[in-house]
């Protein structure tokens, strides 16, 4: 094992709730063993939902349906605002309605190979069982999905499978099912089931007695921090993307709840297995404050091409039929332009990286429907992507029915989160980690339409079930409250930092540190990682985060609305967190789907995975602030599923 | 049943109270119908829409009545008193005609107070104007509480005239005829009758359409339809009343 | 391009506002509006001074948070969100007005930013289909014929941004109420809650004080995403219609 400095190896982790046997019978096996709660004792527990997208609105409705009391906060001004509102293409369901050989299996087996092997079995395998469950649920509540003409809802196909099993609403898939979720979490805050606290964000866990019991949280009207306790607390807070400053997440998504719960024990798995997506709109300037994504499901009948020649800058439309590179149909006859998304977007870095790119600083590829056009006419072409269309035309001020679309990859999503087990608990009891915020089920790559499926199937049907369990176990009898010295602590804490920030008063805003973080982060832990990059990374961020605790200025008070705050605030966590995504970079050094590093390709150059050494999740934990982490190895079994090297050609 | 306000910092401002009967209280017994119609703003929109279409049914009666006069005196004079015999001899003489009037007070006022209350919830409901002002909506919409309000004192101004002839210089019962042409031979008469008239041809643009909307008859594609008959009812009637001063002015009708 | 600002700044909620007037410069045609005022609050922070509040999330026009009524328009000149509009609608030179919302059921919390929580409580009045987890039959059990399930989707698009009622001279939320009565009306998944969840809402939204219709189409006009005009009709009709059906 090749020393990598600043990190020490602990125990190895393993999953002690996912149970043995045949793995279609596992997850029935694991809710019978569950311990239940009466439902006239449910009332009696709290449960605190950190977040209100498809996994946290789904959870906290279902949590209050069961009849538990839930405390959920957002810091958005409406649980309809969450991020998962901007998922585009779809959501998949082995529900094989299209009769084109799709099944549980077969959605698992995509699944776990689309994730490069580095996803547990157990975990996929139940998420894809429980894809057919979540369609279902949605069209009961009123889920507009998109219907033919017999009434019967259609289906469309994404990136790296053969089958057609993702179902949608129009661009506004995730949309539409987030207003589900939020619809029937507002029945429950009607009914007095889910008390909400919105525009309230987390800034800490409170832990008492190695127990998970509360969250410390700000007011963001007021300003006021307070405390909230519960018998668990549910972390759904999405994904850390933003740290890359540049990316499709929403601007205000951030990592301090899962971050903050890091810090106080929760391990943190495979940080550095982030998602670049291969069809966004490329950047314009350096005014940009993010990027916008244009479905995967595009690639359904775009064709992705580049100039044969190199620096060749004619208009697409002058560049003839025989001098276009369709590079992906070249490389992956088998997939064409739907291969998954870290082979898609690598292969878009290559021809730009050769020269081939078009565009302001050939920093982009064609996405071309001219052939889909002339196929199926504009007019359905219109009825299938118009608003795509509409909002690629509004952004980039050019006709892509008549100019193909420049596409570049972005940082998109990210498949590292807290370490969950099969019952998605942290390793600190009485936390759970549901949808993005966790790492379970999507390993080095998420295929698309599947953030949905997994969001909504922890949300709806996963945690609702394993919650019982433990809070059967732990029947809190001992209250605790504000004057308890662990929670006088963590408020303490969280009020230094907060007046810390607001006492620095130095030269540099917070966007600019969060620009010069998520720069660093593109450029060394971005789609090609090097060993000389991540070390240069790492020498760099903690003196960025020495910087940025002299010069940061945050005007106004704590007492008060305050966005600089806000964002002085999560900008510390992305300091901390960035460190910790470079070290499991350097520390992992094979290739294996988003994370590629440079050194470990075969000789064509696609990613090449070092099974006998990195079959295993990386569950790091917290020691201190620029101290060395501990890495906890859960080893990865494949019984059904035999690692092979992903081939899409 | 009321919703838990649940977001703390709204506690600074009063509560609003909350009617729904959502859930729990679902079988409880509602509201009647006349109430849920009186209590809401859509409901009061039905009101008026009712009341309008109404007013719009007696507007086109009354339009077509007037022309007669273009057919002299007798005519003109013999309808008029056909109107205080119809219905007879199952009715009693004038009962027909007092049982019209007495529904036209009737939606007048549920009209005007419907109106009166809706805007005073439409002013409190957007107290504070926009710094940068533009042009918005139609004139038609636009004019429609100021139409109202000249309608409505205009009918006041009507009645006294040409019913009961306490304003009138020159008022005779039973002989409309003359008593139209003396009102239509003074400027004053000209002008308040006139001005009158093209409100309340503005008021029909807008309100038979808006009606039908509130009664829930529009939709996308019958809207045309709906927005040419409004517009070809403002017209017609508009035409119709003012035809009758413009005799007068002319000296067509003498 | 160079542009001058005249923007809304309150402090909070108890105190009164005013106008205060910025000049920003090096302003690209590509930006967004909100990257402007990113421009902006950049400058003003170096200065010392508080950014200028405003709520935005996604900047891809799908979240519904941002809410700038730019020179008299909800949304701007462009019929999308203030997100999605670019400097490109504007030149060089213009002065540009930048309010608020403008309801009382959507009062100021600080500078642009207001509090639209009332649109939460309209739809927890009744805007769902009762169906709790695990109770869904299969997805194909009741088929949905297409026109059915377009306009379904058609109002279902809604994104709960506020700038029907930022538009409405009378501050009324008709034509969201509408959006979400028609797209669950429609679906025979909603059929069982038709008539209680139309008259449940309209009372909430009466209830939040918002305005009533006049008609006066300045909501459809301001809404990004498309939501007509007539949907306000047709809750209409489904209003009457229930205070006629419902059991008491």
């Amino acid at each position: 094992m090749p020393d990598y400095a600043h990190y020490a190896t602990g125990e190895p982790v393993v999953d002690t709730k996912a149970p043995e046997g045949p793995v279609a019978e596992r997850w029935d096996t694991r809710r019978f063993q569950a311990k239940l709660v009466n439902p006239a004792n449910r009332r009696k527990h709290t449960v605190i939902v950190v977040g209100t997208g498809l996994a946290g609105g789904s959870a906290g409705a279902t949590l209050a349906e069961q009849g538990y009391h839930v405390v959920q906060f957002c810091f958005q001004d409406s649980p309809r605002r969450a991020h998962s509102v901007a998922a585009q293409g779809g959501i998949n369901a082995a529900k094989n309605y299209r009769n084109d050989g799709d099944s549980i299996h077969r959605l698992f087996y995509d699944t776990v190979k689309g994730g490069d092997f580095r996803a547990r079995e157990s975990n996929v395998h139940r998420l894809a069982q429980i894809s057919v469950e979540i369609i279902d649920q949605c069209v009961a509540q009123g889920v507009p999905f998109a219907r033919e003409y017999g009434g019967l809802l259609d289906n469309r196909s994404f990136g790296g499978v053969q089958v057609s099993r993702t179902f949608y609403a129009r661009g506004q898939t995730g949309q539409q099912l987030l207003l589900g979720a939020y619809q029937a979490l507002s029945r429950q805050i009607a009914t007095g089931g889910v008390e909400l606290h919105a525009r309230t964000e987390m800034l800490d866990l409170i832990v008492v007695d190695g127990k998970a019991r509360g969250i410390v949280a700000r007011d963001l009207v007021t300003g006021k921090i307070d405390t909230y306790f519960a018998d668990a607390v549910v972390l759904a807070t999405g994904g850390y993307g933003n740290v890359f400053y540049l990316s499709t997440n929403a601007m205000n998504s951030n990592a301090t709840a899962i971050w903050r719960a890091h810090r106080r024990g929760a391990y943190f798995a495979n940080p550095c297995f982030t998602q670049i997506h291969p069809t966004c709109i490329p950047r314009t300037g350096d005014h940009q404050s993010k990027l916008t994504l244009m479905s995967e499901s595009l690639r359904n009948d775009g064709r992705i091409w580049v100039p044969k020649a190199k620096g060749d800058d004619r208009p697409a439309n002058l560049i003839p039929e025989d001098e276009r590179d369709y590079y992906l149909e070249r490389i992956y006859p088998a997939f064409g332009n739907l291969v998954p998304r870290d082979i898609a977007s690598r292969a878009a870095k290559n021809v730009c990286d050769e020269g081939r790119g078009v565009g302001p600083g050939g920093q982009g590829v064609y996405l071309d429907f001219a052939e889909a056009i002339g196929r199926m006419g504009r007019k359905a072409v219109e009825a299938k992507y118009g608003n795509l269309f509409d909002m690629y035309q509004r952004i980039t001020d050019e006709d892509p029915y008549t100019v193909p679309m420049r596409i570049y990859p972005a940082v998109h999503y990210t498949m590292g989160g807290l370490w969950v087990d099969y019952d998605l608990s942290t390793t600190i009891p009485g936390l759970f980690a549901i949808g993005e915020a966790n790492f379970s089920d999507h390993g080095a790559n998420r295929l698309g339409a599947s953030a949905l499926m997994q969001g909504l199937a922890d949300g709806y049907f996963v945690l609702p079930s394993t919650i019982n369990d433990y809070l059967a176990r732990n029947p809190h009898t001992e209250k605790v409250d504000a004057e308890h010295p662990a929670v006088a602590e963590v408020v303490a804490e969280t009020e230094d930092r907060i007046n810390l920030l607001l006492s620095v008063d130095g030269d540099r805003t917070p966007d600019s540190f969060h620009r010069e973080i998520g720069e660093l982060m593109w450029e060394y832990c971005g789609m090609a990682r090097t060993e000389d990059g991540l070390r240069k990374a790492l020498a760099r961020i903690p003196e960025i985060r020495e910087e940025f605790w002299r010069r940061i200025k945050v005007p106004g008070t704590g007492e008060q609305f305050n966005q600089s705050l806000e964002k002085a605030n999560r900008i510390v966590d992305y300091l901390e967190l960035a460190e910790l995504m470079c070290l499991d970079a350097l520390h992992r050094a094979e290739s294996c789907g988003g994370h590629f590093r440079a050194e470990s390709q075969t000789p064509d150059g696609e990613a090449e995975r070092r099974d006998e050494e990195f079959s295993y999740a990386a569950a790091w934990e917290f020691t201190a602030t620029g101290g060395a982490p501990v890495l906890h190895k859960e080893d990865l079994v494949f019984e059904y599923v035999h690692p092979t090297q992903r081939s899409y050609a | 049943m009321k919703i838990s306000q649940t977001i703390s910092w709204t506690d600074r401002r009063p509560a609003p109270t909350v009617v729904s009967m959502a859930l729990a209280t679902r079988t409880d017994r509602r509201p009647s119908m006349t109430r849920t119609l009186w209590d809401s703003t859509v409901g009061k929109k039905t009101i008026m829409a009712v009341t309008g279409l109404i007013m719009l049914g007696y507007l086109v009666a009354h339009m077509v009545g007037n022309l007669k006069i273009f057919f002299g005196p007798g005519e003109f004079d013999g309808y008029a008193h056909w109107l205080r015999t119809m219905g007879e001899p199952i009715l009693h003489y004038e009962w027909a005609l007092w049982i019209v009037r007495v529904g036209l007070v009737a939606a007048v006022v549920l009209h005007g107070i419907s109106a009166y209350q809706l805007s005073r919830r439409d002013i409190r409901a957007r107290p504070a104007k926009y710094v940068h002002k533009r042009r918005r909506a139609s004139y038609a919409t636009r004019t429609m509480r100021w139409g109202g309000i000249i309608l409505a004192l205009f009918i006041v101004w009507h009645i006294l005239d040409l019913t009961t002839g306490t304003v009138h210089t020159s008022f005779e019962a039973g002989h409309p005829y003359q008593n139209v042409i003396d009102t239509f031979s003074t400027w004053y008469g000209n002008v308040i009758y006139i001005t009158a008239v093209l409100a309340m041809g503005l008021h029909v643009q807008h309100g038979f359409w808006s009606a039908a909307q509130t009664l829930g008859v529009g939709n996308a594609t019958r809207d045309r339809v709906l927005k040419t008959l409004a517009n070809a009812l403002a017209a017609v009637l508009t035409l119709g009343f003012v035809s009758v001063p413009v005799a007068v002015m002319t000296g067509v009708v003498s | 391009m160079k542009l001058t600002l005249r923007v809304w700044r309150q402090q909070n909620p108890e105190t009164p506002g005013a106008m205060a007037t910025y000049e920003v410069d090096n302003i690209s045609a590509d930006m967004s509006f909100l990257e402007m005022l990113d421009t902006l609050n950049e400058e003003l922070t170096l200065a010392g001074d508080e950014p200028v509040a405003f709520d935005h999330d996604c900047r891809e026009g799908i979240c519904g948070a941002c809410s700038l009524v730019i020179n008299g328009d909800a949304h701007g000149p462009e019929r999308t969100t203030t997100c999605q509009l670019h400097m490109r609608s504007f030149a060089d030179g213009d002065t540009i007005d930048i309010e608020p919302w403008r309801a009382s059921a959507f009062p100021v919390i600080k500078d642009l930013v207001v509090d639209r929580s009332s649109f939460d409580r309209i739809i927890q009045s009744g805007g769902y289909i009762s169906a709790a987890t695990g109770t869904a039959p299969d997805a194909h059990a009741t088929p949905v014929p297409k026109p059915d399930a377009d306009f379904a989707f058609e109002h279902a698009e809604c994104i709960g941004c506020g700038a029907c009622v930022a538009a409405c001279p009378n501050g009324s939320a008709m034509l969201f109420t509408s959006a979400k009565v028609n797209h669950l009306n429609v679906l025979p998944q909603g059929a069982p809650e038709r008539e209680t969840r139309v008259l449940d809402m309209v009372a909430q939204m009466d209830e939040e004080g918002f305005g009533g219709c006049t008609l006066t189409g300045e909501c459809a006009t301001a809404c990004p995403k498309g939501i007509p005009l007539p949907s306000i009709a047709a809750m209409n009709k489904e209003w009457l219609r229930a205070t006629r059906k419902v059991r008491r």
